[in-house]
């Protein structure tokens, strides 16, 4: 379930005091992302509008997606393995249903904000993205 | 110091709870409340449209208008005041020569120069020129230093060539150009020369008839004025070549459904209702920079430069990006290992503003292989204490990601 994940990601995150924590606990969290294979580094899979280069994939199986991500700034790889930890082994609709107040909850706004170069949007539109089309497809 | 400091009410806030360092100066300057002062007292008391009005408002406010020009005139040392046109900034100053010069001048199989640390502004509107026109457009190399190799202007240079359009200062490197180096040898081969000098205005004495260059752009809001405004400075006999860059009010002579007279200059390439109000604010910001003193500023500047690289090669696995002999109001570097972003991202938990990124000139990020630097950029309000700030955020990254 996606809302026990949020849940869950909320309730890591309300222990950090300070914002240096929650930075090198997405650090941490970046070198957890399973390795996307180096052919799925195509120009297909560059999500725009971010100063650093995200490469977001997904595949289909047994009615669920499966991500993987990557991008060369470490901040940027640890929101996406937020995001991949959220939304990976979901089905296409409870993505598209999916709640994503979490995201102002976990203090990490500012990073949907257009100055910063619209990285956390991109990758959760890209996200939706590829759940519109999976359930299209079915 | 002090009371240059406390002229701008900005520097007095904080960001993050901390004390507002700011270190991006390159992308825009700060303001100090007497060009804010300015703008507001114009629309308190002067607010009108100008150069039609006979009641008293709109003499004033077009009177007010007129001697900015006269102001920007004497400031870049102009001939004549006919040769400032208003633009909205250093960009629409480019895109009007782009556009109404190259329609005249520039036709198939010609060529126009720019060169290898172009910022985007400098080389999207000759591009698309060239495309209107057929023409080709070719690029002055740079060598690993950040510096323009002007030993291969003697093959570049020929009678195709229409335009030659170059930074005076790179906003990316801080690299200051020999841009008389290059004019006078434009000239040579009858080839007019357009300085972008977007960087250098509010840093350098610029002074057009010495550098005897043909157009130079620049925007108020790098100049301790406001956004949306800028100017085109152009030689006389270009500009009354030129046809016009938009259609509109105050830049025609006499309208009728067959056929249209145009304006004389300047109000030739100003069509609408200009941007008055903040033509006042540029008027205020050149009044703060002659008060202050154009090499004091430079001074200033040249020495927070010099204690930033200072610092930051003290400190260790910084790499500079750019290191050129002649250096105005930018340093560029990249922390070893470390993304742009992710130390931007820890940089600004500082309360420090710096820019991270290809600060638009992705041509010279491509050419040194990186996706971009990290610019600390400087004016005359910032402190040694400021890049002492910069430092501590610097080895906070530093712990972080290395």
């Amino acid at each position: 379930m996606i809302k026990e994940k949020t849940d869950q990601l909320v309730s890591e995150f309300s222990l950090f005091d300070e914002w240096m924590d929650k930075y090198t606990y997405l650090i941490e969290l970046g070198k957890t992302v399973p390795p996307i294979d180096e052919d799925k580094k195509k120009e297909e899979n560059l999500i725009k509008g971010c100063q650093s280069r995200v490469w977001l994939d997904a595949t289909l199986a047994e009615g669920k997606i499966h991500f993987t991500a990557d991008s060369d700034a470490i901040i940027t790889k640890g929101i996406a393995a937020l995001l991949i930890r959220v939304f990976n082994h979901e089905t296409p609709e409870a993505i598209l249903e999916a709640d994503l107040s979490f995201l102002d909850t976990l203090g990490l706004k500012e990073h949907l904000s257009p100055t910063r170069s619209n990285g956390l949007l991109s990758m959760v539109k890209q996200i939706k993205f590829y759940a519109m089309a999976f359930q299209a497809k079915s | 110091m002090h009371s240059l400091r406390s002229q701008f009410p900005i520097l007095k806030t904080s960001v993050h709870n901390k004390p507002l360092v700011y270190l991006d100066n390159a992308a825009t300057n700060q303001k100090p409340l007497r060009v804010i002062n300015a703008i507001s007292n114009y629309y308190i008391q002067q607010n009108s449209n100008i150069h039609r009005g006979v009641h008293a408002l709109s003499q004033q406010a077009t009177e007010s208008y007129e001697h900015v020009r006269e102001q920007v005139k004497t400031f870049i040392n102009a001939k004549h005041s006919h040769e400032i046109i208003f633009t909205r900034g250093t960009t629409e100053a480019i895109n009007l020569v782009a556009y109404s010069f190259c329609k005249k001048f520039v036709s198939s199989g010609d060529e126009i120069l720019i060169s290898a640390l172009e910022h985007h502004s400098n080389i999207v509107p000759w591009q698309m020129a060239c495309e209107e026109q057929g023409a080709t457009l070719k690029v002055l190399p740079m060598n690993l230093n950040g510096e323009l190799m002007t030993e291969a202007l003697p093959q570049l240079l020929s009678n195709k060539v229409k335009l030659v359009a170059i930074a005076h200062i790179s906003n990316a490197l801080g690299t200051v150009n020999p841009i008389k180096k290059i004019i006078d040898a434009a000239h040579q081969l009858g080839i007019p020369v357009l300085i972008d000098g977007a960087q250098a205005v509010a840093h350098t004495k610029v002074d057009v008839q010495a550098l005897d260059c043909d157009f130079y752009c620049f925007s108020g809001h790098k100049m301790y004025g406001p956004m949306g405004i800028g100017v085109l400075y152009g030689k006389e006999q270009w500009l009354e070549s030129m046809p016009p860059y938009q259609g509109g009010g105050e830049m025609i002579d006499e309208v009728t459904f067959k056929k249209t007279t145009y304006n004389v200059l300047p109000f030739k390439f100003e069509a609408g209702t200009p941007n008055v109000g903040d033509v006042i604010g540029l008027g205020e910001a050149l009044r703060f920079i002659s008060d202050t003193g154009i090499s004091t500023i430079a001074e200033t500047e040249e020495v927070l430069i010099k204690y930033c690289e200072e610092q930051l090669l003290a400190e260790g696995g910084i790499t500079l990006v750019g290191t050129p002999e002649k250096k105005s109001g930018v340093v560029s570097f990249l922390i070893d290992n470390v993304h742009p972003y992710d130390a931007g991202t820890i940089i600004d938990r500082f309360g420090v503003a710096v820019r991270t990124g290809h600060h638009c000139a992705q041509p010279v990020m491509d050419f040194f292989g990186i996706p971009g630097t990290i610019r600390a950029s400087f004016a005359v309000y910032n402190t040694k204490a400021e890049i002492d700030v910069l430092i501590k955020a610097i080895q906070q990254v530093k712990t972080m990601f290395c």
